[in-house]
């Protein structure tokens, strides 16, 4: 299976074999990590030409470019490719997968072959998932919420199906990640000495592991319910649809702390390096983001105040709600405090991470309009709740995505990014994403409905904002991508260390060799940043003559 | 609650109605200075914290690549644990508002005013004690009002913006909830739980004329005129309304009562009478028209095929078309039926 091996440090592990079957079956996890970039950027390309369909449909307030069912379909597709395809995998399993490794100093995941079928479980669920999708029209939106769904049952079994491949490709990683954390950590490296990207992967693996199987039941029971006629969901059958909402939450709630922890992670490194300071309260940090992940388990029902479920229950919902406000707020005191005093250096990355902090603020915030009982009545199911995940969602993750991309391209594929794209794209898509999402909290307000075709025409000028701004933060994305990708055919070499930066990944040569490092290295600091100076002949960091 | 409003935030903060639409019920006043409550909270958070990153980004910026800042303290218990405190303190008084509001919606009093109101593909029907039915939602002024919810077919959720009232229509069981009504007026409802192809018209839309398939436009204001709508009316009003909600047919022939029915039960959101294709086949030359059916059979359209295409309509679905109408047994009496054949007949 696997590939010849190659004297270690004579060739980077993008060279160090040749040809397509080479990266094909690879267990190497850098390769998998870029073949995850790979997808999931396609993934996000696709969902995004969706969401760019909805916006210019939505242009006018009746028909514009499309039918209603078309329309339906759109909106459904988005969603689904988003979530599932891009969001959930994107950050975890692409740059999890380079740099997890390579900050605990290791040659490799603890089950590299584990690695390589979660990716080939990615494709195949991927692929599953979008034949159901097309082939049967599914126009339920991503939630398949029942009874609408039991109508087109087969084919929202088969799109289920897919998601539960899709979900064993996510236990399949974080199992890995659990394992190598927890079994490889090099000589040193304590829980509380791990760089802070390594703690948020952590609670997203055991996020992955603990809610994936709930999925698998809702679509056992699914299958029951349609081969053997037995009342679970459907009405019509005795069942009850607000149970579906339940088992669909209890997995996709904690979900969203998939999406967005490991991009918290991202913005802990980015925060530190580029203050070139000590992250202030490590400690707090990296509970915040247990804590996040044990709260995420909680607080499903808050997406079904208005659902008919008892009073009861609503109002524990809300109240658990209200505890996660806490461990969030935290992380954005702590990265503010970690840039008071330190030396800020406004690379592509820090411009990301900043965009992130403002942006996630906006989502944060607007998720206490959400979790208080009565005003989530009104604002329920309008566009305030489309504005609030996207600014958590998209603010958020796909923020610190982009910076993370920027921060480790050069570790990935030895090339600096073109900078002034970067920043362009950077200020695009942060001009774009508030122009697309701010107006919408204010037609939700207003009470417009989401997920829906055509509308009253006093909403229509908001609703042109909205997508003039769509299309501005669709320029931002693909400039952002040009700039990196337009690096590895005519990019500056990248030296080992051009951020200053102090976890294992670079102290190994960009790109790195296939093994990493010939034996593993002792722990470092990872955010002692004082044993680096510039070095002008590379334009990077070298360690200083005296510890070198 | 008043004097949360009173101490606090209260919608007089929002007098253009930026944010949100009127507040046309006693509930919608609680909703609204929970909201800016969080509002202020909330901005007031953002500027502080976009404040201090700017600050810092500007105080502290690095001046060459060896810069580096002084050694400082990394962490502070007492600091960390303090700056929790507040979003706790915030999380307590959101929580306890909210559930109060909510409580009160969900709890009306015995004397409350019933309206029935059920959804199915894609319609809202309301019916009221006197047995009289509506497809607009007719209220009186100054009544507390309890609405009970429920749907025929799949999940729908019944919004009223202006009531800040949403709640689903869940089948096989009802739902509650509770407001009261302030002064006369016009508000818009909404459907918004996803139901499929026409969720987006299923409550107050654009009007649109059944003969030309055009936006009838206001003729005052120049704007688009909409329909279906909630209409809050002076009690005697009300009265009469109910009345002639009663018995809508009296006086007229069964091919104009069938006009009417076409509109009240939601007829004419899938089916046209002037040959254009919407979800199902149009009304126009119906009548005595050969039939092909998507299993292959045929049929002409008689009163028998129009009866079971109304009562059973999954059983011969019109090639070409989906099979989404749901049945109207019960929906339409015998002699409803009979008005709904006349009116097709006439339909040339």
């Amino acid at each position: 299976m696997s590939a010849p091996a190659v004297d270690v440090g004579h060739a980077d592990y993008l060279k160090h074999a040749k040809g397509i079957l080479s990266w094909l079956y690879t267990l190497d996890h850098k390769r998998i990590g870029v073949m995850y970039l790979i997808v999931t950027s396609v993934s996000l390309l696709l969902g995004g030409a969706f969401a760019l369909l909805v916006r210019a449909e939505l242009f006018t307030a009746g028909p514009t470019i499309m039918e209603h069912d078309t329309y339906n379909r759109m909106f459904t597709l988005h969603g689904a490719v988003m979530v599932f395809l891009f969001i959930i995998p994107s950050i975890p399993a692409a740059l999890g997968n380079f740099v997890l490794p390579i900050q605990l100093g290791v040659k490799d995941v603890a089950f590299p072959r584990l690695n390589l079928a979660s990716f080939y479980i990615w494709v195949l669920g991927a692929c599953f998932l979008m034949w159901s999708m097309y082939d049967s029209a599914i126009d339920t939106g991503w939630t398949f919420y029942t009874p609408y769904s039991s109508d087109n049952a087969n084919a929202v079994s088969a799109a289920a199906m897919g998601v539960f491949i899709l979900g064993f490709s996510s236990i399949f990683t974080g199992i890995n990640f659990i394992a190598t954390i927890n079994k490889m950590r090099p000589k040193g490296m304590t829980f509380f000495k791990m760089p802070l990207l390594l703690w948020s992967l952590y609670a997203t693996s055991l996020i992955q592991v603990l809610a994936t199987p709930v999925l698998a039941i809702t679509l056992l029971l699914l299958t029951l319910e349609r081969t053997m006629g037995l009342g679970i969901f459907n009405p019509a059958l005795g069942g009850d649809p607000v149970l579906f909402q339940h088992f669909f939450w209890f997995y996709s709630h904690p979900a969203v702390y998939i999406m967005v922890l490991p991009g918290m992670g991202v913005i802990s490194e980015l925060i530190a390096t580029f203050s070139r300071k000590r992250i202030f309260g490590y400690s707090f940090i990296a509970f915040s983001s247990m804590a996040i992940a044990f709260l995420g388990f909680l607080v499903w029902g808050h997406h079904m105040f208005t659902s008919g479920q008892s009073k009861t229950a609503s109002i524990i919902f809300s109240a658990l709600t209200f505890t996660v406000a806490i461990p969030s707020a935290i992380k954005v005191f702590n990265w503010l405090a970690t840039m008071k005093g330190g030396a800020i250096w406004l690379t592509t990355p820090m411009l990301y991470a900043l965009s992130f902090i403002w942006l996630f603020s906006i989502g944060g915030l607007t998720g206490m309009f959400l979790g208080t009982l009565n005003v989530d009545v009104h604002l329920h199911d309008t566009y305030f709740v489309v504005a609030h995940f996207h600014y958590v969602m998209v603010g958020g993750t796909l923020m610190a995505l982009f910076g993370g991309i920027y921060y480790w391209w050069p570790k990935i594929f030895g090339r600096m990014p073109n900078d002034k794209m970067g920043r362009l794209s950077a200020l695009l898509t942060f001009i774009g994403f508030n122009v697309t999402f701010f107006p919408q909290f204010i037609l939700g307000s207003r009470g417009m409905p989401r997920r829906y075709y055509s509308y009253l025409p006093e909403f229509q000028d908001l609703h042109q904002i909205s997508t003039v701004g769509a299309f501005i933060l669709g320029v931002g994305i693909l400039v952002g991508f040009a700039g990196v990708v337009m690096s590895l055919k005519n990019g500056k070499k990248a030296p080992a260390n051009p951020w200053g930066a102090n976890s294992l990944e670079w102290y190994c040569s960009s790109p790195p060799p296939h093994e990493n490092f010939k034996v593993q290295p002792e722990a470092t600091d990872p955010y002692d940043f004082s044993g680096w100076k510039w070095d002008k002949r590379t334009e990077g960091y070298v360690r200083k003559a005296s510890e070198a | 609650m008043k004097n949360f409003s009173g101490l606090l935030m209260n919608s007089s903060l929002d007098p253009a109605g930026f944010w949100f639409p009127d507040q046309a019920s006693q509930n919608a006043e609680l909703v609204d200075d929970v909201y800016f409550f969080i509002y202020w909270v909330s901005i007031i958070s953002f500027v502080i914290i976009v404040a201090l990153m700017v600050f810092f980004v500007r105080k502290y910026k690095r001046n060459k690549p060896d810069h580096m800042p002084p050694k400082q303290s990394d962490h502070n218990t007492v600091l960390e644990v303090g700056w929790s405190i507040p979003v706790g303190i915030v999380g307590v008084i959101l929580f306890y508002f909210g559930a109060i509001g909510y409580i009160d919606a969900k709890t009306p009093p015995s004397d409350a005013y019933v309206v029935n109101v059920r959804g199915y593909k894609w319609a809202w029907e309301f019916s009221y004690p006197n047995g009289a039915t509506s497809t607009d939602l007719y209220l009186p002024a100054n009544t507390p009002i309890k609405l009970v919810i429920s749907s025929d077919d799949v999940l729908h959720s019944f919004f009223v913006p202006a009531f800040r009232l949403k709640q689903d229509a869940v089948p096989g069981r009802y739902t509650e909830f509770y407001f009261e009504t302030k002064e006369p007026g016009t508000h818009h409802m909404f459907c918004t739980e996803y139901c499929g192809t026409q969720h987006s018209t299923m409550g107050t839309r654009v009007k649109v004329d059944p003969e030309t398939q055009e936006k009838v436009m206001d003729p005052e204001t120049g704007q688009p005129m909409v329909e279906n709508q909630v209409f809050v009316l002076p009690q005697a009003d009300f009265e009469q309304k109910l009345k002639e909600l009663g018995n809508p047919c009296e006086g007229l022939d069964a091919a104009s009562c069938g006009k009417l029915l076409y509109a009240k039960k939601a007829c004419v959101g899938c089916h046209s009478v002037d040959g254009s294709k919407i979800v199902g086949p149009t009304f126009k030359g119906l009548w005595g028209s050969d039939r092909k059916f998507a299993d292959g059979t045929s049929a002409k359209a008689d009163e028998n095929y129009i009866r079971n295409s109304v009562l059973n309509p999954k059983g011969q679905v019109v090639a070409g078309f989906n099979p989404v109408m749901p049945t109207y047994q019960g929906k339409l009496s015998e002699e409803d039926i009979k008005s709904i054949i006349a009116y097709i007949k006439s339909l040339k």
